[in-house]
């Protein structure tokens, strides 16, 4: 397959990308391409001009405070799975991260090419979510950051503005989560993806957040069944019925020929009772 | 046997795969060669109102567009089907549409362009307007009173009736059954998924008008023909067809496909070398796809569990046109095999050809044997469960028995050997299969879905005497040619008219040719896969090539050896009876003298040489056989597999898959056992995660790899295989077919163990593939839902 | 419109003046002449087209020749020294772990990544480490072996 042609300018920084973006009539960031290629050569994407921001140096780092981490918009997939600080802060991104597609995938993709897609069956969004992430994005109007639970708005829909540009990630450590997807047989992408938190204080569930993304047309957080954990211990009958209540997040389930939004419904149900389980396991 | 027959000779063509240098049809290039690409039909039944190619035509790079007027007005013949069972009704098919499209990615319009992105955009910029036409995509729901009509002059959407067996012993069998057990059920269609994309290429030599064609065929010969005789029009004199390096076929490289035609025309109309090579999303919906079966049937039995009858109904959805081998893969390769392993005397089985709006439907591994295989091994076990029989030992009791071979079945074949009680007895020790049960039994006292299938498979394999074939409305003859020629230094080449696309035939044939004549492997090249250098040959396809092209080249071999001999005893001046040809060592010498003779190379030499060749004999060491097979042979194979499903996200684990086959004998055991490996993957894919679907209006809902879900790294945990051998008696190497056994075996193998599993659930049965949800809608509609 | 691609392809720098739009795939093939990378699907699932991109394994169909400038590529053409194969090459040679070809090269590519990181890899990592490839002949059981046995023999 074959993209349409298109016009190429490299970034050298941040503010020049963000210049390219807004001075460029129908214009895509690439960074990793991973999203983005594969939809130009279907040609079911065919932007006028890209900018690549694939070199701007310093987009890539991955650095913790002990509380939080940041990693940079640039960081593949492999780089996240493999950071000591992920793997020890926060086991759940990393695990995220191993999730995603295959090894020549996670080699090239990258964290904000994967958020900024957007894709319903992508599996940051989830964690994002229920890590209560921040996306950090400069634009015309300079820098801001948008929570995760605002930067999810639709299919293939964020927060960001045509011309803004994520730089990074503040993604909170937390040493009680999981993630655990349903992998689509051919094309790998979260047929459901959950990403469970869970924090305890004595014996009890303090807090809880479960992110799902594969089940709709963009991630979502199941409220009623992170509620219904809290406050109380992490008892496999207590996470049952946790779990029991994530149907409630789900508007419209999407289908496809492998399986129905019933059966995703379903699977979300089964993969939160498993990853809450695994999440407050690792908590305690 | 000799020295390289039944041993695992490492293979001889993988240097140039593992280095990078595969010698494949993409790869070709010349200096000015055009890309060609070709407009498909979004629409699934629609006519052409507006064809407009200006504004492609119009742009820079673009050599030249062309319209399906073009080629009809150029002399191209529309593609023929090269199999007819009696009445068959043949949809025309054109190279390129003139005014109505028939399936999704129909051709359209044809590009010849200086790059291939070109020849993309050039492609989206031409304009055709379509008014839709309903459509039908069933293979049973073609037939319904007032289904649209996929081509006019056809008015019932059959293409043809076919029947055979003994109706009236099945009827008897029904009428006397003490039990009968009935399945409807359905063999989905599947996408064959070569990994390499089909591909043509073609170069013109307007100074002597030869015209040279590559392509990614499994039989280039065929494809000569087809393109002289019917669509090309190009004498075979002057038309060499070269199939090189081919990335697999399954059954879907066989064909004549329309883009064969259009790139050698292309490349003589703009006077360019030409090469249009398919992208993944093209092959799905232009490559000729396999099975999609909808079949009623019933099995009677005797109160001890005998069977006695298997009636059956098929409707086989052929698609839009007919490939060319059709009618041919739902007939006399999928009703005669409906005798499975067993002993039964009223087997009677009929279908209906149909057609559809769909990408047409031909062989696919195994083509018609794997459908019959899940047919006949469901009903199997259904009876067990009937009659509360152990399904190995069910089998076990209808297997035809060794001695009664060779074994007449009621629906046409005449089985060559084997020995089914020891198959499954050699299948059953391997997996510890009482152990299994228990395990089971267990798995089962805890809770869990722990499933145990069983199967005993036939295939027919290494088609066809050609009178029989053509008896059966074959258009073609399916015997083999194959020439050794030896070179006066004693190096042999050997021609064979099979085709090699991972088989490893240069390895196998290789060792054939060196035991038959004694000479070190290292000597013998194996040519294949070009009309310009092998006489003729039929081609790779139903497992035929060790059984019909091998046995070619074993009667080649033993004429070289005659001739050699001859001259050994004419040089040695002793009588030709006082001789021998020692076929260890390729040395002809004095009866109980082997220090006093001729090597190989010295009589090769001789024969070259003339100078002292016996009275009369013509110089030169070079046969030519062509092999008619006396009859297929029978490859036979007993799997169990073990597999447990999990009870609440419902996916399959396989835990274990045990196989034993009989492929005859073996030439080499490495690439045997390579091939059924590869086979069970496939038939498992069936099983658990394949199926090519289309939307009522046409539309192909599995169009690219990311819904076409081809087996996983990950989807087995290993494979044991194992063998045994029982000699076919049909040719001389006492070899079977090894091709398509695994595929054919493994889908009822995994189904049967799927459904085992869920039997405690009170699921009975569940359409293939055996993903989780339809599993999960299963065990929820039998009342199990969780 | 056009761009100058500097590359280093199995050790050695090229240039070369390219549309954006080109594909690596597409430029090791097409303009530096190197069939062996294969290409499978459109869609970046089967995995045939794999090549080292400063040593990490891509799928060379879903790089754009222009992100590739300034790196070093190594394609299969270019993974043994002079002196014959790479060990994982010659594994799939003694383990059959090739029928066809045409999914091997990009097979044999990821491979290289796979014991990389994991050099001592089980045939359960093995199956693990291939979920971006695809092999329609093999039925993956000697593609495996092969990569242990490569493994195992200290790669």
């Amino acid at each position: 397959m074959f993209p349409s042609q298109f016009d190429y300018h490299r970034a050298a920084s941040v503010a020049e990308a963000v210049e390219l973006l807004s001075s460029l009539p129908d214009a895509k960031l690439v960074a990793g391409g991973h999203s983005l290629i594969p939809a130009m050569k279907l040609r079911a994407a065919q932007p006028a001009a890209l900018v690549d921001i694939g070199r701007i140096p310093g987009l890539s780092d991955i650095s913790s405070d002990g509380d939080s981490l940041v990693i940079g918009a640039l960081a593949t997939h492999t780089s996240v799975a493999d950071a000591a600080a992920v793997r020890g802060g926060c086991p759940m991104l990393a695990e995220t991260a191993a999730a995603i597609g295959d090894i020549q995938v996670r080699n090239r993709g990258t964290i904000g090419g994967s958020l900024a897609h957007a894709d319903p069956g992508a599996d940051y969004p989830a964690a994002m979510l229920a890590l209560g992430a921040e996306v950090t994005a400069v634009g015309a109007g300079g820098e801001r950051t948008i929570a995760a639970s605002d930067f999810f708005v639709d299919i293939l829909t964020t927060a960001l503005a045509d011309n803004e540009v994520i730089t990074s990630v503040r993604v909170p450590c937390a040493a009680g989560g999981a993630y655990l997807k349903h992998r689509h047989p051919a094309s790998s992408y979260a047929v459901v993806g959950v990403a469970a938190c869970v924090g305890l204080d004595g014996g009890d569930v303090a807090s809880c957040a479960i992110g799902i993304n594969g089940v709709t047309g963009k991630a979502v957080l199941a409220d009623a069944a992170a509620a219904a954990l809290c406050g109380g211990p992490a008892s496999a009958d207590r996470i049952a019925a946790a779990a029991a209540c994530v149907g409630d997040a789900f508007d419209e389930p999407l289908g496809d020929l492998y399986a129905s939004g019933e059966f995703r419904a379903h699977l979300a149900g089964v993969y939160t009772k498993r990853a809450l389980a695994v999440a407050a396991a690792r908590a305690g | 046997m000799g020295r390289y027959v039944g041993t695992s000779v490492k293979r001889v063509e993988d240097p140039r795969f593992i280095q990078g240098k595969g010698r494949y049809v993409a790869n070709i290039q010349f200096p000015d060669m055009v890309h060609v690409a070709i407009k498909r039909s979004p629409e699934a039944h629609a006519r052409i109102t507006r064809i407009d190619t200006s504004a492609a035509a119009a742009m820079d790079g673009v050599v030249a567009v062309f319209t399906g007027q073009d080629f009809k007005d150029g002399g191209c013949g529309s593609l023929p089907c090269g199999w007819l069972v009696p009445d068959t009704k043949v949809p025309d098919r054109p190279i390129v549409v003139t005014d109505r499209v028939c399936h999704v990615g129909d051709s359209v319009a044809v590009v010849a362009a200086r790059t291939p992105y070109i020849a993309a955009d050039a492609v989206e910029a031409i304009e055709v307007d379509y008014e839709p036409l309903p459509t039908v995509v069933d293979a049973r729901g073609a037939m319904d009173e007032g289904a649209p009509l996929v081509h006019a002059e056809i008015d019932d959407n059959v293409s043809y009736h076919w029947a055979l067996g003994d109706q009236e012993a099945c009827e008897k069998a029904f009428a006397e059954a003490d039990e009968v057990v009935e399945v409807e059920l359905v063999n989905q269609r599947l996408i064959p998924t070569a990994m390499e994309p089909r591909a043509a290429a073609a170069q013109w030599d307007a100074a002597s008008e030869e015209m040279t064609v590559w392509t990614t065929s499994q039989n280039p010969h065929p494809i000569r023909l087809l393109l002289s005789a019917f669509t090309l029009g190009i004498p075979e004199s002057k038309l060499r067809v070269i199939s090189p390096d081919v990335g697999g076929g399954f059954g879907s490289k066989i064909f004549h496909y329309p883009e064969e035609v259009i790139v050698p025309w292309v490349a003589r109309e703009i006077g360019r070398p030409a090469r249009w090579v398919a992208t993944r999303t093209e092959s799905q919906m232009t490559d000729s796809q396999g099975r999609d079966h909808v079949t009623v049937a019933r099995l009677a039995m005797t109160s001890d569990g005998t069977f006695t009858g298997l009636d059956v109904e098929t409707w086989a959805n052929q698609g839009a046109y007919l490939s060319t081998f059709a009618p041919l893969i739902p007939t006399a390769l999928y009703i005669t095999l409906l005798s499975g392993n067993y002993k039964m005397p009223g087997v009677f089985g009929k279908v209906h050809g149909t057609l559809t709006n769909t990408v047409p439907v031909d062989a696919y591994r195994g083509a018609g044997r794997p459908e019959a295989a899940y047919l006949v091994e469901r009903l199997v076990d259904l009876a067990a469960t009937r009659l509360g029989r152990d399904p190995l030992e069910l089998r076990r009791h209808n297997a035809i028995p060794k001695d009664d071979f060779p074994y007449q079945t009621p629906v046409a074949f005449l089985y060559d050997s084997g020995d089914y009680d020891r198959l499954m007895a050699t299948a059953a020790d391997n997996a510890d299969y009482a152990g299994m049960r228990a395990a089971q039994a267990e798995a089962r006292a805890e809770g869990e879905l722990r499933g145990v299938g069983v199967v005993c498979c036939i295939e027919a394999s290494g088609p066809a005497p050609s009178a029989v074939a053509g008896s059966l409305g074959s258009a073609v003859g399916f015997w083999e040619s194959g020439e050794v020629r030896v070179h006066p230094t004693g190096q042999v080449s050997v021609f064979t008219g099979s085709h090699a696309h991972g088989q490893g035939h240069e390895t196998t044939l290789a060792q054939v040719v060196a035991d038959e004549l004694g000479v070190p492997i290292e000597s013998v090249e194996v040519v294949h896969g070009d009309t310009g250098r092998v006489n003729f040959g039929m081609g790779t396809y139903g497992s035929r090539s060790a059984c019909v092209g091998g046995s070619a080249l074993v009667r080649s071999a033993e004429k070289v050896r005659a001739k050699v001999l001859e001259i050994g005893a004419h040089l040695l001046e002793a009588a030709e009876e006082d001789v021998v040809y020692d076929r260890e060592t390729g040395r002809v010498h004095v009866k109980g003298s082997p220090e006093s003779g001729k090597d190989f190379g010295e009589l090769a030499f001789a024969a070259y040489t003339a100078h002292n060749l016996p009275e009369g004999m013509e110089p030169g060491l070079n046969f030519v056989s062509f092999y008619d097979p006396a009859n297929f042979t029978f490859p036979a194979s007993s799997h169990i597999c073990e597999v447990e499903v999990c009870p609440d996200t419902w996916e399959v684990r396989i835990l274990r898959y045990v196989a034993v086959d009989d492929v005859g004998k073996v030439i080499n055991p490495m690439i045997v056992e390579g091939q059924i490996q590869g086979g069970i993957v496939q038939g498992v894919g069936q099983a658990l995660t394949e199926i090519g679907s289309y939307s009522d209006d046409g539309q192909l809902l599995s169009g690219s790899l990311l819904e076409y879900a081809v087996p996983r790294a990950d989807l087995l945990p290993g494979i044991e295989v194992d063998r045994i051998e029982t000699p076919s008696p049909h040719n001389p190497l006492g070899v079977k077919g090894a091709g398509e056994m695994g595929t054919i075996a493994a889908t009822p193998a995994v189904a049967n163990a799927v459904l085992d599993a869920l039997a405690p659930l009170g699921v009975t049965h569940i359409e293939l593939p055996l993903t989780p949800e339809r599993i999960w809608r299963a065990v929820q509609a039998a009342g199990n839902g969780a | 419109m056009r761009h100058r691609v500097c590359l280093t392809v199995n050790g050695k720098a090229e240039e070369f003046d390219v549309e954006p739009r080109l594909l690596l795939c597409h430029l090791l093939r097409a303009y530096v002449g190197l069939t062996g990378t294969n290409i499978g699907c459109d869609t970046s699932q089967c995995g045939s087209c794999t090549v080292l991109m400063d040593g990490k394994a891509v799928k060379s169909c879903t790089v754009l020749a222009v992100q590739a400038d300034g790196c070093e590529v190594t394609t299969i053409e270019g993974l043994a020294g002079a002196d014959g194969l790479h060990p994982i090459q010659q594994s799939f040679w003694d383990n059959h772990g090739l029928q066809c070809g045409f999914c091997t090269p990009g097979m044999i590519m990821t491979a290289v990544e796979i014991l990389d990181r994991s050099p001592g890899a089980t045939d359960a990592d093995v199956r693990h480490g291939l979920e971006g490839n695809i092999c329609r002949c093999t039925g993956y059981e000697n593609i495996v072996k092969s990569i242990v046995a490569a493994g195992a023999r200290g790669n």
